[in-house]
């Protein structure tokens, strides 16, 4: 299908906004005509992953180009955010990252601020920058930022990878297919859950319970039989292991989240059903139980809340580790925490607290290598899914246990 | 093109035609999770070609899994030349067109059948985007 151009949109493909621009929307283009989009939305903000590691050099030559079309002409024409960076770079040389990487990151970071790109950094931009309201279509890229903000906030947005979520910063929509229209926002499978996930680990797997079932990026849960409001740390974790495990991208809890008041408003009769049991969150933590013996502690993917942080802060009250213990959160809630006292109740028990990276999305392989770490114990559940990947035995566990075994070295 | 060959018509087209012999899973695909990208080869444990080499083959799976990071990662793959020929897909998330566009790799999704289940691994395949289709032709 060809898309659908307005006079505006036809100026940028013939050039007259500038090259940058051009190149923007034919990249759009390409990705609307295969989704079959008819036209493009215009968008109002925009969020880029865009990690080193991902990048490569491949990746940051390419946004240099960009950045030197651009001349200091073509900036961005909406609020454009990133994704975390590939390193924390005051904590780089603990991480054991090389300046071969460091460097990578200094050039991605120079061309994103020549095209105008405010580098947040964070991956929970919904909880510290601005959330998006309802119906607010948005270009927003992690996974775990998108089914958020489609479900929670009711926004609209597909996931929009690095490339994509700056082509939609620089021309300021996007191509209109997906979760912008109404009708891919309605459920396709019904999902009854009959147990009470407490802690932020047994959120996340629940999460990916549900992803598994979805199993595709076009499905959408509908859930019932969550009983009480979660709150945001919950869901972030809900939903990032969801879209983490089956690229789920919107869910509804019915009769909490904004577009499913009652299950008949976003749901037909006939949907195939499934019911969620305790034993399915159990068999999921015993999936990733190794020895018990832990080389890493590891509390990141999604970068950490200041609830959180003052949670962790005080279990870490009298406590020594044995093993290293990582705590990741963004630029915006490290200033509040170091103020608060949380951070330096962390480092006093031996842990260290880092900003503006995700763990998975720092050179998780090179980072393992240089420090020995493979088994690695984390409460988060999307995290787990990934660092297979990377060659580690990830263990999933609460708060608690995790901060347990990075004092005995040991899971139990 | 022998007697035997065999069309599928896809939904979803993007990128130029190529041949070669497809490497064949009922599994998920993401550049991050299931790849050391350095080697070239499926590296996740569990994935049913953990072991196995993907460069210069068509990669026939079921679905997109995963975040957002192979948006980059293709390209990047490409600029090495340690890439699939092509993807074909029963089902494809934006972030995988976004990166095959990127990457100007070529891709196939949405068949009428499982393709996964039509394609015998090894085979010899077309990918015609232009044409939407898919030719198994031996």
């Amino acid at each position: 299908m060809v898309m659908r151009l307005n006079d505006e949109e036809q100026d940028i493909l013939a050039g007259r906004c500038g090259p940058v621009a051009r190149q923007a929307l034919q990249h759009q283009l390409k990705v609307g005509e295969f989704f079959g989009a008819e036209d493009f939305v215009p968008v109002t903000q925009a969020h880029i992953m865009a990690d080193t590691e991902s990048l490569g050099e491949a990746g940051v030559r390419w946004l240099e180009g960009l950045a030197a079309a651009a001349d200091g002409q073509a900036r961005v024409r909406v609020p454009t955010i990133t994704d975390p960076r590939g390193t924390d770079f005051a904590k780089a040389s603990f991480l054991g990252q090389t300046s071969t990487m460091l460097e990578l990151e200094r050039r991605a970071i120079s061309a994103f601020e020549k095209l105008g790109v405010t580098m947040t950094n964070t991956c929970i931009n919904y909880q510290t920058i601005q959330a998006p309201t309802r119906n607010e279509h948005v270009a927003f890229g992690d996974t775990g930022v998108v089914i958020y903000s489609n479900s929670v906030c009711g926004a609209r947005s597909n996931f929009e990878g690095g490339p994509s979520a700056l082509a939609a910063g620089l021309t300021a929509r996007t191509p209109r297919y997906g979760f912008h229209l109404p009708a891919q926002r309605r459920a396709t499978l019904h999902v009854r859950v009959e147990c009470a996930p407490s802690s932020l680990n047994e959120w996340g797997a629940l999460g990916g319970v549900i992803g598994r079932l979805a199993g595709d990026y076009w499905a959408v849960p509908a859930i019932e039989g969550i009983e009480r409001p979660p709150r945001s740390d919950e869901l972030k974790h809900f939903g990032a292991a969801m879209a983490s495990f089956g690229s789920v991208a919107l869910f509804h809890l019915v009769g909490l989240t904004p577009e499913a008041g009652r299950l008949r408003e976003v749901a037909s009769a006939d949907l195939p059903s499934h019911r969620v049991v305790r034993d399915d969150i159990d068999a999921l933590h015993h999936s990733y139980r190794a020895d018990g013996l832990v080389d890493v502690v590891v509390f990141s993917a999604p970068q950490l809340s200041l609830y959180e942080l003052r949670d962790l802060a005080g279990l870490c009250e009298g406590r020594r580790f044995a093993v290293p213990l990582l705590a990741v959160t963004s630029p915006q809630v490290k200033p509040d925490s170091d103020r608060l006292g949380y951070t330096a109740r962390i480092e006093a028990a031996g842990g260290t607290v880092l900003s503006g990276m995700c763990f998975y999305q720092s050179y998780a392989r090179e980072i393992a290598e240089a420090n020995g770490w493979k088994k690695l114990a984390t409460n988060s559940t999307k995290l787990v899914n990934i660092l297979g990947g990377y060659g580690y035995s990830p263990m999933l566990a609460s708060m608690e246990q995790c901060v347990d075994a990075a004092v005995s070295g040991k899971l139990t | 093109m022998i007697a035997t060959a065999r069309i599928f018509r896809a939904r979803q087209s993007m990128g130029r035609t190529v041949r070669g012999h497809a490497l064949v899973a009922q599994d998920g695909f993401s550049a991050r999770y299931d790849l050391d990208r350095i080697a070239g080869v499926f590296c996740r444990p569990g994935h049913k070609l953990a072991g196995q080499s993907y460069v210069g083959k068509i990669l026939i799976l079921h679905t997109a899994k995963g975040g957002v990071a192979s948006a980059w990662m293709l390209h990047e793959m490409a600029s090495r030349g340690v890439i699939p020929l092509a993807l074909v897909l029963n089902s494809v998330n934006p972030i995988l067109a976004q990166g095959a566009a990127l990457a100007d790799l070529p891709m196939l999704a949405g068949f009428e059948d499982d393709i996964t289940a039509a394609i015998p691994d090894g085979s010899e395949v077309e990918v015609n985007p232009g044409k939407s289709v898919l030719t198994l032709i031996t």
